[in-house]
């Protein structure tokens, strides 16, 4: 397994947010996190890269448990992150936001030079010297990905990647996604938007209110329109 | 005509170090979040280890080459203080981190004066430098033209080094959001100590480049932290080329300044910041800044006035307080009427930061203020001693009135710095105006009238209006205006989507704060029977600060708990020992790690405790509560 996580509890303050969360991701693989606005998505992925201060359980990542370690040491094992709300550094061009990302080449991960980046995400190869606060959304959210993927990741946690672009853009994003799947980087990518999901993904995982309430294949969930139903539509 | 270019060049060369300083808190501040209070004794430690090396090293060689060694010296030691100090206290609020970088500073007050001695030190010319240049009839000395010079190259090498490396390009993006450079993979912990380093490289640079052109002292530190931190308002703080405009601007004025109020000089600066923060209060490179992190005033625990039983045991304890002159002697009975003007002078502080959510470094103005317009009143007037202390005060509410309007148009460090920068421009004008306030040597025999004169009498007249003084605010604590005010201070977004004018709010907390430390200013007045200049410097307001801390910011009574404490024992620190300043740094220091919810807050909480278990974590020092998806 790639990643493992197992009773996954996290707080903010006084606050409960996660109970027992538990999942898989296998090597290569492509699973969906789905649950509504507000059911744990981001709060998961925060916690399993150590950004939620409070929190406990086992998450263990290519055999080792990464629970207690700090941030940066997470991510330089491998394990990357794409935050929800974008979180570009608007000052810096975005030759510069990519240079953020950059870490050395990993054995085990796919090596992205910026050439090749250029080459998967064309537009922001055509505004190497643009501030990332002068762009639009859809090149905001490639810019992420592009950046997070500066760390050569063997996993990468994709949050809400479809949120907010035009369905154009989110076409580029299923190109985008598939094709880092072929190079070989597994990747967890959490979602409101079904069929987007249903797109890129092998399995996926319903979270709702900090719980885990279904877990299978596309086909399983889509067997089961009843969960589907109480749990993700809007 | 050629008096004036000199005039100018000489500004210019003063700049030199004054932007090393500020570029260099900017680039700390921009990454860490901490304005570094210290960074004057840096500068100072950089001045005094070059002087030291100077002396020893012969050449030009011995000489550029003890600069260079004094600042990478001095940034070694920042690292230390980085790693043992600063690491625990990043996520502490805002205020926490000013004091224990103060306490810093006055450690090293004492301990230069420890290795080098109290006298100035006039260290030798710069090999190479030593002559003037004739400027039609007038003299630039050339090292003066040297500083003029490196000052834009050092701006140029800080920009090379922002823009072309690696390490600037992570610098730059941390300085937007810490948070995710870690997520990225950058170890924070390396990069906010090499930061650190860099920026006290700077200042010691500046310190040690002052050698040849002033004497190193032991209160040189206070000055150019003054100097730096209106640079830093002026320029925008994060800025490094508004360090660098800021710091001429500033240095252009103290040098024209001298020519057209020769008096008081620092006047002109202080309209030319006034302007500024009218016109843009984040400064002329700064830029706005969304709404800070909150500083004390997080209250966990709702506020609630007091019970009829609490009113009792506060009505004994008043009661064994009035009954001192009973049993105790005169010093006594004057010690104790010094403690109870500084309850009323915590306790004013400990409203402004507790129920504003604003917190003062230079309260002491307003103090000193009151204190002031007493001796005037009864010096130059002549009136009787109920009037003076009844419209003394008046003019500690005014200078509050005046540098409250703009200091609550800032909000976080850049009003902490302000307030600051204000109580030592007053400090000045004190100091400085002999003609009007006696200057150092203050204004003496200012003695309470027959009827206050006696030990006793004047004990029981300063505990009253203590105690009128405490029931007042806390009143004001839970009326309609105090509601407001603490709606301001937890959110100003939503209490202005209320209809709440929060600025207004914030003045009218500001000038009643000031008034009320104006009282105790009065009646210390005539407590001491003189008044100088110190009694509005900083070290007093940073009195004040520590003892609200020591109480306990997010309490409602912290102020009186930690006036008594702090001023008793101060009193016999004092006494005992000739490092005060050593003992009351390390102090602070250690309040802010290990204690950071002062005595009332401890009180409370081990009484919470025992009623139930509390939530995990400490929701003081916890990262702020981010949205909960």
């Amino acid at each position: 397994m790639k990643l493992t996580v197992q009773d996954l509890n996290s707080h903010y303050g006084p606050a409960h947010i996660l109970f027992d969360i538990g999942f898989e991701v296998g090597d290569g693989e492509v699973v969906a996190l789905l649950g509504r606005n507000g059911a744990g998505k981001s709060t998961t992925f925060r916690s399993i890269v150590g950004l939620v201060a409070q929190r406990s359980g086992r998450i263990m990542f290519e055999g080792k448990d990464v629970s207690a370690r700090p941030t940066h040491e997470i991510v330089r094992d491998g394990l990357g992150y794409v935050p929800e709300e974008r979180r570009i550094f608007t000052d810096l061009t975005v030759e510069e936001n990519l240079e953020v990302g950059r870490q050395p080449k990993r054995l085990n991960a796919p090596y992205w030079t910026r050439e090749k980046l250029f080459a998967l995400f064309p537009n922001l190869g055509e505004m190497k010297n643009r501030p990332g606060g002068r762009m639009s959304g859809g090149e905001q959210q490639m810019l992420t990905i592009a950046r997070t993927l500066m760390g050569n990741p063997s996993l990468m946690l994709l949050d809400e990647p479809s949120e907010g672009l035009s369905p154009k853009i989110v076409e580029q994003m299923v190109d985008a996604i598939l094709t880092m799947k072929k190079e070989g980087v597994s990747i967890v990518v959490s979602e409101q938007n079904l069929h987007f999901a249903r797109l890129i993904s092998d399995r996926a995982y319903i979270i709702e209110r900090g719980r885990i309430c279904f877990g299978g294949t596309m086909a399983e969930l889509d067997a089961r329109p009843d969960i589907r139903d109480a749990h993700l539509s809007l | 005509m050629a008096f004036y270019v000199v005039q100018f060049l000489t500004g210019l060369a003063s700049a030199a170090s004054l932007f090393l300083v500020a570029s260099g808190l900017s680039i700390i501040f921009g990454v860490t979040r901490i304005v570094n209070f210290a960074h004057g004794a840096f500068y100072m430690i950089g001045a005094y280890i070059a002087f030291t090396l100077t002396e020893r090293l012969s050449g030009a060689f011995g000489f550029w080459g003890a600069i260079v060694v004094a600042a990478f010296a001095v940034a070694l030691i920042g690292v230390l203080v980085e790693m043992v100090l600063l690491r625990r206290i990043y996520h502490a609020p805002e205020l926490f981190q000013l004091l224990a970088t103060f306490g810093l500073t006055l450690m090293v007050e004492d301990l230069v004066v420890l290795i080098w001695g109290p006298d100035d030190l006039v260290g030798r010319r710069a090999p190479g430098f030593k002559g003037a240049i004739d400027f039609f009839g007038q003299n630039i000395p050339s090292y003066d033209l040297f500083l003029i010079v490196l000052s834009p190259v050092v701006l140029g090498i800080l920009w090379l080094l922002f823009q072309r490396t690696r390490w600037g390009v992570l610098v730059r993006a941390a300085t937007q959001d810490r948070d995710m450079v870690a997520a990225l993979g950058v170890n924070q912990k390396w990069l906010f100590t090499s930061v650190f380093a860099v920026g006290v490289f700077l200042a010691a640079l500046g310190g040690a480049l002052q050698i040849p052109r002033d004497a190193v002292h032991h209160a040189m530190d206070l000055r150019i932290i003054v100097d730096v931190f209106v640079v830093v308002v002026i320029g925008g703080l994060g800025s490094i080329v508004g360090a660098f405009v800021a710091a001429v601007l500033v240095s252009e004025l103290n040098a024209f300044g001298i020519l057209i109020f020769p008096k008081i000089s620092i006047i002109l600066v202080f309209l030319v910041m006034a302007v500024v923060l009218i016109v843009r209060p984040w400064g002329l490179f700064g830029r706005p800044e969304a709404p800070a992190r909150r500083t004390p005033g997080l209250t966990v625990n709702p506020w609630r006035p007091l019970t009829s039983n609490e009113r009792l045991a506060a009505l004994a304890a008043l009661v064994v307080a009035a009954s001192l002159p009973l049993f105790a002697g005169n010093y006594a009975l004057t010690v104790g009427s010094e403690i109870a003007i500084f309850v009323i002078f915590a306790v004013s502080l400990h409203f402004l930061m507790s129920v504003g959510g604003l917190a003062s470094f230079g309260h002491a103005a307003y103090f000193g203020l009151g204190a002031y317009g007493v001796a005037f009143l009864a010096k130059m007037a002549g009136l009787p001693m109920i009037v003076c202390l009844l419209l003394g005060p008046l003019l500690g509410c005014m200078g509050a009135a005046v540098f409250g309007f703009f200091a609550v148009q800032l909000s976080g460090v850049y009003f902490a710095m302000l307030t600051l920068a204000f109580a030592q421009i007053v400090w000045s004008i004190a100091f400085q105006w002999v003609s009007v306030t006696g200057g150092d040597n203050g204004i003496l025999s200012i003695w309470p009238e027959k009827w206050a004169a006696s030990p006793s009498h004047f004990y029981w007249l300063a505990l009253g209006v203590a105690a009128l003084v405490t029931i007042a605010l806390r009143v004001m604590v839970f009326s309609p205006f105090g509601y407001a005010l603490r709606a301001t201070r937890d959110s100003l977004l939503r209490s202005e989507a209320i209809g709440i004018n929060a600025k207004r709010m914030q003045w009218t907390a500001f000038v009643i704060a000031g008034t009320t430390a104006g009282i105790g200013g009065a009646l210390f007045a005539y407590l001491k029977g003189s008044v100088f200049p110190d009694n509005l410097g900083i070290s007093l307001s940073v009195d004040a600060l520590v003892m609200v801390l020591l109480g306990g910011v997010e309490t409602v009574s912290g102020g009186v708990i930690g006036a008594i404490v702090y001023k008793a024992l101060n009193i016999w620190l004092v006494s005992q020992t000739d490092l005060s300043k050593l003992v009351l740094g390390g102090f602070i220091v250690l309040i802010v790690v290990v204690f950071p919810k002062g005595i009332v807050g401890m009180l409370e909480m081990l009484a919470q405790r025992r009623r139930k278990t509390s939530p995990p974590g400490s929701p003081l020092l916890a990262k702020p509560i981010e949205s909960a998806e």
